[in-house]
């Protein structure tokens, strides 16, 4: 089954471009660790999810490019085609003249209805080129204009229109000190209207991934390509094939509705978050090697103690034993919070994946008291390597883990809410102030409920 | 891809068009190696077949012929137009787009305003209409002006209301330029203050800037370079102070230099929107971000570094350097002390090899000293073109909406009223017809209501940040 990915904005085309890069690269690998007919399924399952055939013979990304104005898109198209390895569709991409000015009141309110019809219908053309479709994969920012507007209001159009068919967002939360003044208003009105529209809200902050960047990769001057590249290869680890439970077909056929299915099992329940692990620059993986025992036990502890890398994980967080009362002391304490989830979803790739025991991610004491860890917990797991590491564990969560940067945010765009700066820009394309405190309402309960999950 | 439309007004505003105009063909020849007429030119210049007689000669694609700038020319007096005209830049400008006068504006912003304006209104609509049929896709009007005399000053300011009239949904940016203290004309406060009620009133965005803060910052470099102590460091060719390579050859006048700054200011605001880089800011954004409240539109600039360096891979040390300059007093475009007054709002603008790490890098350094509103804490909006400007391997342009523009408001308010008590030159002004006494009135309370405003802003500076209780919400 095929995925449709939409690229929106800056953001979304920079990522998506890197998304798809990462994705082929990897397929093509030469490094898969298995066998030729292993490697063979495992790229014919990737170019199905997310490439199709042209006449030329060069595969071309399943995916729809929309932007309010055109530098960027004409810099990903060119990107994509000189690479000679793949390429987007002709005709894959919308594109206007005047961008829409961090204001996500013009994306959702202007441009939205303005350019719904041609949108759509390019989805649609790109839908129908698909076999059989899992669903959409929209790749957007919060802190824009064209991402966070427009992307609300294409994925409210796809709910309406194809209303059997799953819808992921990947969203960029932006830095938490300014890339955009009016990042906080922007970021609540996407999270609320995506809350009600949208299947499951996958999230990457740009200051975990610039972490990332630089105390896992050792990059010294981190550009947006360094990040993007890190947010693909963590994306890759997820959507690459992995093997299917009942072993019918030997890779999963449908990946969104695996990952719905095993990670949104409640609609008040949305955000995912990722990590993956082994990150590093290639010239240090030359000298690292793995075991699944040590790179599970850190994936552990950074679930249980909302890590967001690998390096300085709290490993004073610990879960009470199972059957006790939690110590009335340790769950007060702020940095001992223990993160609980909803459900998690483990992907391992690479040699010896089926030594892997992941025994200590069923502990019931890291989950919400009303699902069982048997439903709550999944494992994929294949033995083809992921772009050159030996292994490579992946982990999606359903978790406490983004209720701090949401409040915060949240907290941000009310105290601004509350001297009313910037409303005006917002009022003049058809806003009200009620849109703005039905947004503020709808996040903190969400806040609320992510809150409640623990013990 | 959008354009922008200059609208060059007076003496002041025609001299500094003229240098924006060099300027622009100077960065787009070295950006644009292969002559093909492409999106970022096309912001600002038509291309032209000459040969084609009237209208037609237009041409979107292809090599370029001969480019044109999207520029309408206004002065009531000929003296600088001509030298305009006659001057190497004469076939950058489109005949057509040209509105003179003889007389003059006599230093008095009635006469520019109510005289000429009504004047001359039906054929700037018409030069003005031209201009925009002519793009695909409008945004902006820059409108540069200085705020001391009569034409530019009077006449500027009514076509602000013509093109808000006219051209609602395009932008209206000025950079207007203020008297300093010891401005010869006599009557600058009357024009300067008369002209803000209208910058009040209908311009999105003001750009002030002030003649004492350019000669300031040029007789800084003039000291460095003629002392000899650059060695390597700074070449003097910088496309900043220098005319040389430029398409005009002519002797180097006074305001050259200083002309140059305020034109380097103007392609530096749209370098993100003509250039691509990781993280684009187009004219649009500059408005939804730093303009909190629709009266508070006036941004302080300031652009570094001002000497180019020779290195092309700078260590880390040096680029920061440059954006500490960039909150210094001695960097801005105006007398304004940024960093100890009140920040509502701060963009940052960087062109050339710098990376979103060097950027946050130094927003976490930088962000200590300095004190944004409480409703605003992290009021930074940033953006990166990888074309850096022509001479330079970086810049960066920092515009701040700040309570620092207070002061010149008020001492612009003061020598008004020195001036308005004892009635002097009033007569001037009133014999105009159309001119009423209370036009100075609702001046003077337009700029004392602006003052407030910034007043009641700083009052808030020492306060702590005030904890607005949340919604809660019923589990």
């Amino acid at each position: 089954m095929s995925i449709v990915t939409v690229q929106l904005g800056q953001c979304g085309n920079q990522i998506g471009f890197e998304v798809f890069d990462a994705l082929f690269r990897d397929s093509h690998c030469s490094q898969g660790l298995c066998s030729k007919r292993e490697n063979e399924a495992y790229q014919a399952s990737c170019k199905e999810r997310f490439f199709r055939e042209e006449e030329s013979g060069v595969p071309v990304a399943r995916a729809v490019l929309v932007d309010m104005e055109p530098k960027v898109i004409n810099q990903t198209l060119s990107k994509a085609g000189q690479s000679g390895r793949w390429k987007y569709g002709q005709h894959a991409c919308f594109c206007q003249r005047q961008g829409s000015g961090n204001n996500w009141a013009y994306g959702y309110s202007v441009h939205g209805p303005k350019h719904e019809e041609s949108i759509m219908n390019l989805i649609q053309k790109e839908v129908e080129k698909c076999d059989s479709l899992s669903g959409f994969f929209i790749i957007m920012s919060m802190a824009g204009g064209t991402g966070s507007g427009l992307g609300a209001f294409i994925t409210q159009k796809l709910q309406d229109q194809y209303s059997s068919s799953l819808k992921m967002n990947q969203i960029i939360w932006p830095y938490g000190t300014g890339e955009v003044i009016v990042q906080n208003y922007n970021s609540i009105l996407t999270l609320s209207h995506l809350y009600r529209s949208s299947d499951a809200l996958l999230i990457h902050e740009n200051d975990a991934v610039h972490k990332i960047c630089a105390k896992q990769m050792n990059i010294k001057q981190i550009s947006f390509r360094d990040l993007n590249q890190v947010l693909a290869h963590q994306l890759g680890s997820v959507f690459q094939p992995t093997y299917s439970e009942d072993g019918s077909f030997p890779y999963r056929r449908d990946p969104l509705g695996d990952l719905m299915e095993h990670l949104v099992p409640h609609p008040e329940f949305k955000m995912l978050g990722v990590r993956n692990i082994p990150q590093m620059s290639e010239n240090s993986l030359a000298y690292s090697t793995f075991t699944w025992a040590g790179l599970l036990k850190h994936l552990r502890q950074m679930l249980i103690s909302g890590a967001k890398m690998e390096e300085g994980i709290n490993w004073q967080v610990r879960p009470p034993l199972s059957g006790l009362p939690p110590l009335g002391k340790m769950s007060v304490h702020k940095d001992l919070h223990l993160n609980t989830s909803v459900a998690n979803l483990v992907i391992l790739r690479g040699k010896d994946v089926q030594s892997a025991d992941v025994e200590g991610f069923k502990d019931p004491a890291l989950y919400t008291s009303w699902l069982e860890p048997v439903h709550a917990f999944s494992m994929w797991k294949t033995q083809r390597a992921f772009d050159k590491y030996e292994k490579s564990a992946a982990l999606v969560s359903n978790s406490q883990l983004l209720v701090k940067p949401l409040d915060m945010i949240v907290g941000k765009a009310w105290n601004m809410f509350a001297s009313k700066a910037y409303i005006h820009q917002y009022t003049r394309f058809g806003m009200e102030e009620e849109d703005f405190l039905d947004s503020f309402t709808l996040l903190e309960q969400v806040v609320a409920s992510y809150g409640s999950l623990g013990p | 891809m959008t354009q922008s439309v200059v609208v060059q007004v007076g003496q002041c505003g025609n001299q500094i068009g003229c240098c924006f105009w060099d300027l622009a063909l100077r960065e787009h020849a070295a950006v644009n190696q292969k002559g093909i007429y492409d999106d970022a030119i096309s912001s600002f210049f038509r291309n032209v077949d000459t040969r084609v007689v009237g209208d037609g000669g237009s041409i979107s694609k292809g090599r370029i012929s001969s480019l044109k700038a999207r520029a309408v020319l206004i002065d009531m007096e000929e003296g600088v137009v001509n030298e305009i005209l006659q001057g190497p830049l004469r076939d950058v400008f489109d005949s057509k787009q040209l509105i003179t006068d003889i007389s003059g504006s006599g230093n008095n912003w009635a006469v520019g305003h109510k005289v000429f304006g009504s004047l001359y209104r039906e054929q700037i609509l018409e030069k003005l209409r031209k201009s925009a049929e002519h793009c695909d896709c409008l945004q902006c009007f820059f409108v540069i002006h200085s705020m001391g005399g009569g034409t530019g000053s009077g006449l500027g300011t009514f076509l602000l209301k013509v093109l808000e009239d006219e051209f609602p949904e395009v932008y209206r940016f000025v950079t207007a330029v203020y008297p300093s203290s010891e401005d010869d004309v006599i009557t600058s406060p009357y024009n300067s203050m008369l002209a803000m009620k209208e910058l009040n009133e209908h311009a999105d965005c003001v750009l002030p800037i002030d003649n004492q803060s350019l000669f300031d910052i040029i007789s800084k470099i003039d000291l460095v370079v003629n002392s000899g102590k650059l060695g390597t460091t700074v070449k003097p060719k910088s496309l900043v102070t220098s005319n040389m390579g430029a398409v005009t050859k002519r002797h180097k006048k006074p305001f050259d230099a200083m002309n140059n700054i305020v034109a380097n200011l103007l392609l530096s605001l749209t370098s993100s929107a003509r250039f691509e880089g990781s993280l684009n800011m187009d004219l649009n954004e500059i408005s939804m971000n730093l303009v909190p409240f629709p009266q508070l539109h006036y941004l302080v600039s300031s652009l570094t570094p001002l000497y180019t360096l020779a290195d092309v891979n700078i260590p880390p040390r040096r680029l920061d350097q440059m954006f500490s300059d960039a909150f210094s007093k001695d960097h801005q475009l105006m007398q304004a002390d940024p960093r100890h007054s009140l920040y509502l709002a701060c963009a940052l603008i960087v062109r050339g090899d710098v990376q979103i790490s060097d950027l946050r890098r130094n927003i976490e350094r930088l962000k200590p000293a300095l004190q944004f509103v409480s409703w605003n804490q992290e009021g930074w909006k940033t953006s990166l073109c990888s074309v850096p400007p022509v001479g330079h391997s970086h810049s960066l342009l920092a515009l701040a909406n700040n309570t620092c523009v207070k002061p010149t408001f008020m001492e612009l308010r003061e020598r008004f009223m020195r001036l308005y008590k004892k009635k002097a030159h009033l007569h001037h002004y009133l014999q105009v017809d159309g001119m009423e006494e209370s036009a100075f009135a609702e001046a003077v309370s337009s700029l004392s209501a602006l003052i407030q405003e910034y007043n009641e802003l700083d009052a808030t500076k020492s306060m702590p940040v005030p904890d607005v209780p949340r919604l809660s919400v019923a589990m």
